[in-house]
């Protein structure tokens, strides 16, 4: 504004004051962007609390939190069978996915040559973008008919456990890799000098020193499984029941909320809400936790 | 077991483990190929799904759709985003300010769809009456979107070598003017990298989209309508219909479109990381 009343020679201060001020203005407005995503994730935060908050003057915390029935229609709300199928559903695709995980992410990083390498890793990227739906759908017609000959609907945590380990598969060999690539020369070195063979180098060695990256890729695994939704809904049957079996139907936290929050009203909504604090709460305690790991992991690789 | 028989068996697994996810691979794009290209043909992209319980008639609507889905959310996506990214990339200095900035990308890029989706219900359909609709859709994509675009293009940006920067500066340019007239414009083929990358997660999205956007099978003929997407519609026809074969169809067309922008990303990032590594 200075530029404006100074008068001497208005064409050039004007040229110039603009100059300046275009710069000035350009960082306030890319400093406004860049604080976009923080306050997108507050308001995430501070919408799902505000809206879900209002079920616990109907249940109690704990009610909301270990009460074993579902049941909007008798005012019941306990999404401890949808916790319990969340868990099961993430235990059952961790156990299938990392192993084959690992190994991938080995054969990636230090086994396969080159001409391998580039035909694997599009591969990979590949079962990244295929659509949940995608995957739901190969899930209800080919997954859940072959569980069906072992017993029960078909539809079930096993089922569902398959369905994820192919989607969460990607997630674990990508940062898998680039842990193992990331361990310095040195290590593999020294310990082939020693007389180690290869896989005595690679799991002595090279996969205990990756093992804050490793450990990072198997969480964020683990929060895409809690996360996902349209494959869940598929293949799970969706029944809010506690599952015993793998072959038992069950319910998610995440599929609890997208079947219902179409039609629901009153404190059935706040519950769904509710259910979304939890689910919410949840994933940043496990990416926070990845995110330490993954920090940590290239802070021992640089010193 | 000697050290040498351990490492072949060792070997062996690891092989195993990558031809286990070739295979898996193979089996979905294979399986859904197989029972889907029938049911595919110029008509079914041609005309309109009938909506309702029958399941009958093409995807054409979901098609428009989807553009409109994506054209929408970039216009409104893409000018933050590369702010954003100037902002970590050339003006945050490490101190607490910055480091809340990036845990919120960080923590942001790991919030499920379903989230999203219950905020853009919350926020965008309720609060503030965009009902279901392409609009409430695609402010609710742009949400999700921006941690992945902010990362891609920051990562742009910082590939850029100093000395652009220093020529720049040295000559009189504003810090600015330097992004403006040479940062951007040499960062610009991996940041439309990044943004191709969002237009295909916008394509994979159902869950943040199936709370928000109605899921109409009718055209959308202004951002105000309820429209549905190819991933939408292939949910739709899954659940509530027994036209497993045009689900397939659909889902082929959507793998194909994958395919294709993976093949695009690829090749403009190892273009743009060539000409990097070129000149610097």
């Amino acid at each position: 504004m200075r530029g404006w009343s100074c008068q001497s020679h208005p064409r050039t201060v004007v040229i110039k004051m603009s100059r300046y001020f275009i710069d000035r203005t350009a960082k306030i407005v890319v400093f406004v962007c860049g604080s976009i995503s923080f306050i997108i994730l507050l308001a995430i935060a501070t919408f799902i609390v505000i809206k879900g908050l209002p079920v616990f003057s109907e249940v109690s915390i704990p009610e909301f939190l270990f009460g074993t029935q579902w049941n909007p229609d008798r005012g019941l709300y306990g999404i401890l069978s949808m916790i319990i199928g969340s868990l099961f559903v993430t235990i059952g695709s961790m156990v299938l996915a990392v192993p084959l995980g690992l190994a991938c992410a080995i054969l990636l990083a230090e086994v396969a040559p080159l001409r391998i390498r580039n035909l694997l890793r599009p591969a990979v990227e590949l079962l990244v973008g295929i659509p949940s739906v995608v995957y739901g759908l190969v899930g209800m017609l080919l997954i859940v008919p072959l569980v069906r000959q072992i017993g029960g609907s078909g539809f079930s945590i096993l089922a569902a456990s398959i369905v994820l380990m192919a989607m969460v598969l990607p997630t674990i060999i990508s940062i898998g890799e680039d842990s193992i690539r990331s361990v310095s020369h040195g290590y593999k070195e020294g310990a082939l000098a020693l007389g180690a063979t290869h896989w005595q180098t690679i799991w002595h060695v090279m996969v205990p020193a990756a093992r804050s990256g490793l450990m990072a890729g198997v969480i964020l695994g683990m929060g895409r499984a809690i996360g996902e939704t349209m494959a869940m809904i598929m293949v799970i049957g969706n029944s809010p029941i506690i599952p015993l079996s793998p072959l038992s139907q069950a319910r998610t936290l995440t599929g609890n909320i997208a079947v219902e929050i179409m039609y629901a009203a009153g404190t059935q909504r706040d519950a769904l809400f509710a259910t979304g604090i939890v689910l919410f709460v949840l994933i940043v305690i496990l990416n926070s936790i990845a995110i330490i790991a993954l920090r940590r992991g290239t802070a021992q690789h640089v010193s | 077991m000697s050290a040498k028989a351990s490492n072949n068996l060792a070997m062996v697994f690891i092989w195993g483990g990558g031809c286990v996810t070739v295979l898996i691979l193979v089996a979905i794009i294979g399986y859904v190929f197989f029972n889907g290209y029938q049911a595919l043909s110029l008509d079914f992209l041609l005309t309109k799904p009938q909506g309702g319980l029958s399941g009958e008639g093409g995807i054409s609507t979901a098609i428009v759709g989807t553009f409109y889905l994506v054209i929408v959310t970039l216009v409104i996506l893409v000018p933050p985003g590369i702010g954003a990214a100037v902002y970590l990339a050339e003006y945050a200095t490490d101190n607490w300010f910055t480091r809340i900035i990036r845990y919120g990308v960080e923590t942001l890029a790991g919030v499920p769809s379903i989230i999203f989706g219950l905020f853009g219900f919350a926020v965008f359909v309720t609060v503030l009456h965009f009902n279901f609709s392409i609009l409430s859709g695609a402010l609710t994509l742009v949400c999700l979107l921006l941690p992945t675009l902010i990362r891609t293009a920051e990562e742009a940006i910082k590939a850029i070598p100093r000395d652009y920067r220093e020529a720049a500066l040295a000559m009189g340019a504003t810090k600015w003017q330097t992004i403006r007239h040479v940062i951007l414009p040499a960062a610009l083929p991996g940041i439309v990298t990044g943004i191709i990358l969002c237009v295909g997660r916008a394509v994979e999205e159902t869950a943040c989209l199936y709370v928000t956007m109605g899921g109409s099978a009718n055209m959308p003929t202004s951002l105000l309508r309820s429209g549905r997407t190819l991933s939408l519609h292939l949910f739709y026809l899954a659940m509530e219909t027994n036209a497993f074969d045009k689900a397939m169809a659909t889902g082929v067309v959507l793998i194909a479109t994958i395919i294709i922008i993976n093949a695009l990303t690829n090749f403009l990032s190892r273009r743009f990381q060539a000409k990097m590594s070129g000149r610097a």
